[in-house]
């Protein structure tokens, strides 16, 4: 053996162990120093890291502000919703526990499917809703069965009610869920069961009523399970929305207007039931939601009439009822409505989800000769004892231009003519006055303007003006549209919202109010004057007067019988279509007898009590005929309900100190 | 000193008696090494959320096995286990060949034969039977002959074999150690540091070629430990998790069983590969540095053995063991925390399971058995004696 080899051979291994143990050393070092640049000098980054790993922040959504009427009823407000869910992990077999509780509570075979779809799809712990809008009596039923249902929890959250559902929805509008459209990247909005105003007040006012979001943290592990809530704060609920409708009146207003002419029957009634048989199929739909049957004079079953009412304080504006008929069901919207109950919506021809009371635009008809009768006399062509013969008709050029009344009224004043609605009388004082008086009138009186109502979407309506024409038709004015114009009829249109301003204005003197529908609206001081002269608005209020009370009135029919309370309003009828030649021959000249919708829009505008006037009403109902024998009924027992609940009370009105205001008897 | 009995009487030592070898059991480097184990306990304790079950009771298990399994491999004689060494190589080998045919045949990813409370994988048993081999190996070679290349094919093949089969599996971590614990064998062994380079140099050209063969996985890990923002929810997932939970550890941690990061399992493995990770969240900077500390003691144990050692079997072994210890502490610490790519490399004594436990334990037996049987000269022909 090699000695010195050996001896080489072992420094060689030493040194090599050495350098061996070195260099392990070394990345023991790298290992100390990168442990040290972790968790020192990087430390911060990755404790907010780990925080951000270990806390999710929760939104708590608010409680959504109330609508309330003007007495304080709730109009829409929020109730606990009643849901079952189910953790699939700690229920042995979703299939049996399901089973078992569809012995306890009625659950659909499709939901029952979707339920384990969304099973399957979800985490396990994730906790899948079985069945929603649970009543008490089904909850308690539930929850006397827990033991039985492993995994089966009741949990309440709140949904939207609205009590008066169809009567309202005009007004309070509804909630839905949020669509993709609305999103602003407020993560409110992302909340599964959030809820959004789609309509009416409901929208107007969302962000008010939504109030403010709380926010906690909850502690998730990996998979995202929450293992601990912390507390945070709660938010703010939302503000309550006060109107200034009176819910009862509103009510009452809603279904007088769809009973019509006619009366409600029973389903079990015989009569009911054969009218029923023989009713058109649209008919029948429309009837279909509703628990009894409206039979008209003759016994035939017909739709409830559609149209609207809207009733103000003529002092301050405040909008009392708005009424537009057929309503729909908001509650039905709040959970989601199904495709079958939006394609009813849709295919209803009375347009159930158009607001008609500041969307519908109808032609004024006779309701618009106050207007031109007031432009007449302030513009000095024109006074209460003018005087013009009715012959029946007018010839202008090659045009005759009838009167509603065939053989004449003979010589009128203005009071009389517009007692009779004569459109004689109205075809030359139109041709004296001229159109852009006509216009200019109309729009003081808030006609072709927009109200400003707190409400989407509210029309504009139309007042004709020679630029008007020419700008949309292209055409000149003639006199012939100035003489229609001074009827109501053309191209004139108006909301039944925009008729109650103007019979309003009419009725306080001249005072120029503005609807409003927010009690927070509310005494407005300075209303602006109008500056007419008050002896021509005296002038009109009477003829009005003459209208109810009149011998000869068009609508004395319809006189409210309340001693000292007398209403004074106007008819209108507006002839949607012209009556054919053919069929005149045939006979087919009454409303009665025509299609539906090529009846004339009945028409009725009135303020009350006559002496100290307090409240203005418009009264538009679609197709319904003739506006004496069907809107004004319409108007005066509502007028009737008024003095019955005396919405406003006993104060004293502005300016009015001293006159009877009060009810009586 | 028993030593000077042995040296003033004869050149060689008498044989050592049963009892003369349990004296000689160096009970510092067990007591490190249960010292290391026990926190390896509260760890699984703590994993399991403040729990002896499932993982810790079975480690306590474990470990008590293996620890006596060090011990009778280190008491044994040490020409016992030089004869048997390349015995020990060649069952390994026909194990792995058998896992790897059994994995061909039946279910396909089985690395492991089970015992009961221990899979054994051969391609652990093999990290041993190959140091052994190797050991003896150059133990039976002159410094003139390991300079010469036909020499050192023979354990070239020794350690290519079952790599390639270990890859096949395909498990790159063990892989990577079986190359690095056999080129540590050559090295110490004395084989020219040129052969290093030239080697080195090979490896870096056939990077290339070798990517080829890596599994999309494999590819997908490395890829992502280069750049592990880039996948955050996904394959990055693990090595970005266990940098927040670690980091956010700071340097006096978060208190025993208090690491949020853990427990709310963002940390994924966190009783087996990113032990480290949890232990570093809960005690911090000073009780990774005191773990691996403890490492480094036991290591270093291993190295002063190494220099004791007069004959070179031992010497190899002790250092072979022990290197191929501290490639399992670094690799897997230098993983947890983003410096390597993921390769699934336990943390020995800590991590949860078997396998390691005894491949590790095993090892220290040999290093042991090298202390006992330090002063004691093997030629270097078995034939010989």
């Amino acid at each position: 053996m090699n000695r010195s080899a050996d001896l080489d051979n072992h420094r060689m291994v030493t040194r090599r162990t050495l350098l061996l143990g070195g260099g392990q050393l070394m990345l023991f070092g790298a290992l100390a120093s990168r442990l040290y640049y972790l968790q020192v000098i990087e430390a911060d980054k990755y404790q907010l890291l780990s925080e951000d790993n270990q806390f999710n922040l929760e939104l708590l959504p608010p409680i959504r502000g109330r609508i309330l009427d003007r007495h304080g009823m709730p109009l829409a407000d929020n109730q606990d919703n009643f849901r079952v869910e189910i953790v699939s992990e700690q229920t042995g077999n979703v299939m049996t526990t399901l089973n078992k509780l569809q012995s306890i509570i009625d659950i659909p075979e499709h939901e029952i499917r979707r339920v384990l779809r969304d099973v399957k799809r979800k985490r396990s712990f994730v906790p899948v809703t079985v069945i929603e809008n649970l009543g008490r009596e089904e909850i308690s039923r539930v929850a006397a069965n827990t033991p039985y249902l492993p995994g089966i929890k009741i949990e309440v959250g709140r949904s939207r009610r609205y009590s008066f559902g169809t009567e309202a929805v005009h007004v309070t509008g509804y909630v839905a869920a949020v669509s993709e459209s609305e999103l602003t990247g407020d993560p409110i909005l992302e909340l599964p069961d959030f809820r959004i105003g789609k309509s009416g007040i409901e929208k107007t006012y969302d962000l008010p009523m939504r109030g403010n979001a709380g926010q906690r943290q909850v502690e998730v592990n990996a998979l995202g399970r929450i293992i601990r809530k912390m507390p945070g704060n709660q938010g703010e609920p939302g503000a309550d929305i006060t109107l200034t409708i009176d819910m009862r009146l509103q009510k009452f207003a809603h279904n007088r207007l769809e009973r019509g002419e006619g009366r409600w029957l029973s389903r079990d009634n015989r009569q009911a039931q054969e009218a029923v048989e023989k009713a058109s199929p649209s008919i029948r739909n429309q009837l279909q939601n509703r628990p009894k049957i409206l039979i008209n004079q003759k016994g035939q079953a017909v739709a409830p009439e559609s149209g609207g009412v809207v009733v103000m304080d003529i002092h301050t504006g405040a909008v009392l009822s708005l009424v537009s008929a057929p309503g729909f069901d908001p509650n039905k919207f709040s959970n989601g409505l199904s495709a079958n109950d939006w394609e009813g919506l849709l295919s209803n021809p009375r347009t159930p989800l158009n607001n008609k009371s500041i969307a519908g635009q109808y032609s004024p008809g006779s309701t618009f000769k106050m207007i031109v009768c007031l432009a007449a006399m302030e513009a000095g062509l024109a006074t209460a004892n003018t005087r013009i013969s009715c012959t029946g008709h007018v010839d202008v050029g090659d045009t005759r231009f009838h009167c509603w009344h065939r053989i004449g009224h003979g010589e009128l004043d203005m009071i009389g003519a517009i007692e009779q609605s004569c459109d004689v009388y109205l075809y030359e004082i139109a041709k004296k006055v001229g159109i852009d008086r006509i216009n200019a009138m109309a729009h003081r009186f808030g006609l072709g303007e927009i109200s400003g109502i707190d409400l989407s979407g509210e029309r504009r309506g139309l007042i004709p003006s020679r630029e008007w024409k020419l700008a949309t038709l292209g055409t000149r004015w003639q006199v012939g549209e100035t003489m229609n114009t001074g009827i109501g009829q053309g191209f004139v249109l108006a909301t039944p919202l925009q008729l109650a301003t103007m019979t309003a204005r009419l009725a306080n003197g001249g005072l120029a109010i503005n609807p409003h529908i927010i009690a927070a609206h509310g005494v407005i001081n300075d209303i602006p004057n109008m500056g007419l002269n008050a002896a021509n608005l005296a002038v009109i209020r009477k003829s009005m007067r003459a209208v109810t009370m009149g011998a000869r009135g068009t609508a004395r029919k319809a006189a409210l019988k309340i001693p000292d309370w007398e209403m004074a309003g106007k008819t209108g009828t507006v002839q949607v279509r012209r009556i054919s030649l053919a069929e005149r021959k045939a006979g087919i000249t009454k409303n009665a007898d025509r299609r539906w919708r090529d009846r004339d829009h009945a028409l009725f505008v009135a303020f009350a009590p006559y002496d100290a006037p307090r409240y203005a009403i418009a009264v538009v109902v679609e197709h319904g005929g003739s506006g004496s024998s069907v809107a004004a009924p319409i108007a005066r027992d509502v007028i009737a309900e008024l003095h019955r609940l005396n919405p406003l009370g006993n104060r004293d009105q502005a300016g009015r100190a001293g006159l009877p205001t009060g009810r009586k008897g | 000193m028993a030593r000077n009995i042995w040296q003033d009487n004869r050149l060689n030592p008498p044989e050592l008696t049963l009892a003369q070898r349990i004296l000689q059991i160096n009970w510092l480097l067990l007591i490190l090494v249960s010292l290391i184990a026990l926190i390896g306990l509260a760890m699984l304790y703590s994993a399991a959320n403040g729990s002896w079950s499932p993982w810790a009771v079975r480690q306590a298990i474990r470990f008590a096995m293996a620890l006596a399994l060090c011990i009778a491999v280190a008491i044994v004689d040490i020409r016992f286990w030089l004869r048997w060494a390349y015995l020990s190589y060649a069952i390994s080998m026909t194990l792995l060949i058998g896992v790897e045919v059994m994995g061909e045949i039946g279910m396909g990813a089985q690395r492991w034969i089970d015992l009961g409370l221990i899979r054994l994988q051969p391609s652990e048993l093999m990290k041993i039977s190959l140091v052994l081999a190797l050991a003896r190996y150059f133990h039976g070679r002159t410094y003139d002959e390991i300079g010469q290349i036909r020499f050192l094919l023979m354990p070239l093949l020794a350690i290519t074999a079952p790599v390639i089969l270990v890859l096949r599996q395909p498990d790159l971590g063990t892989a990577l150690m079986l190359v690095m614990g056999g080129a540590t064998i050559f090295f110490l062994a004395g084989v020219r540091l040129w052969k290093f380079g030239i080697v080195g140099v090979l490896s870096l050209a056939s990077v290339p070629i070798a990517w080829q063969f890596l599994r999309d996985y494999q590819k997908k890990r490395v890829l992502t430990f280069l750049d592990p923002e880039s996948d955050p929810l996904g394959a990055g997932y693990h090595i970005l998790q266990s940098k927040i939970a670690l980091g956010s550890g700071g340097t006096w941690g978060k208190g025993f069983l208090q690491g949020s990061q853990s427990h709310l399992n963002f940390l994924p493995e966190k009783q087996t590969d990113f032990i480290f990770t949890m232990l570093a969240e809960e005690l911090g900077m000073i009780g990774g540095l005191a773990l691996i500390g403890l490492y480094m003691l036991v290591i270093a144990y291993g190295f002063i053995i190494t220099l004791r050692c007069r004959n070179r079997f031992g010497r190899l072994n002790a250092c072979g063991m022990t290197t191929s210890l501290f490639l399992y502490v670094f690799i897997n610490i230098a993983m947890v925390m983003g410096l390597l790519p993921v390769v699934g490399v336990p943390l020995p004594l800590i991590s949860y399971g078997g396998t390691v436990m005894l491949t590790v334990m095993i090892g220290l037996g040999f290093v042991i058995n090298a202390y006992i049987h330090r002063d004691l000269e093997i030629p270097r022909r078995t034939d010989e004696t």
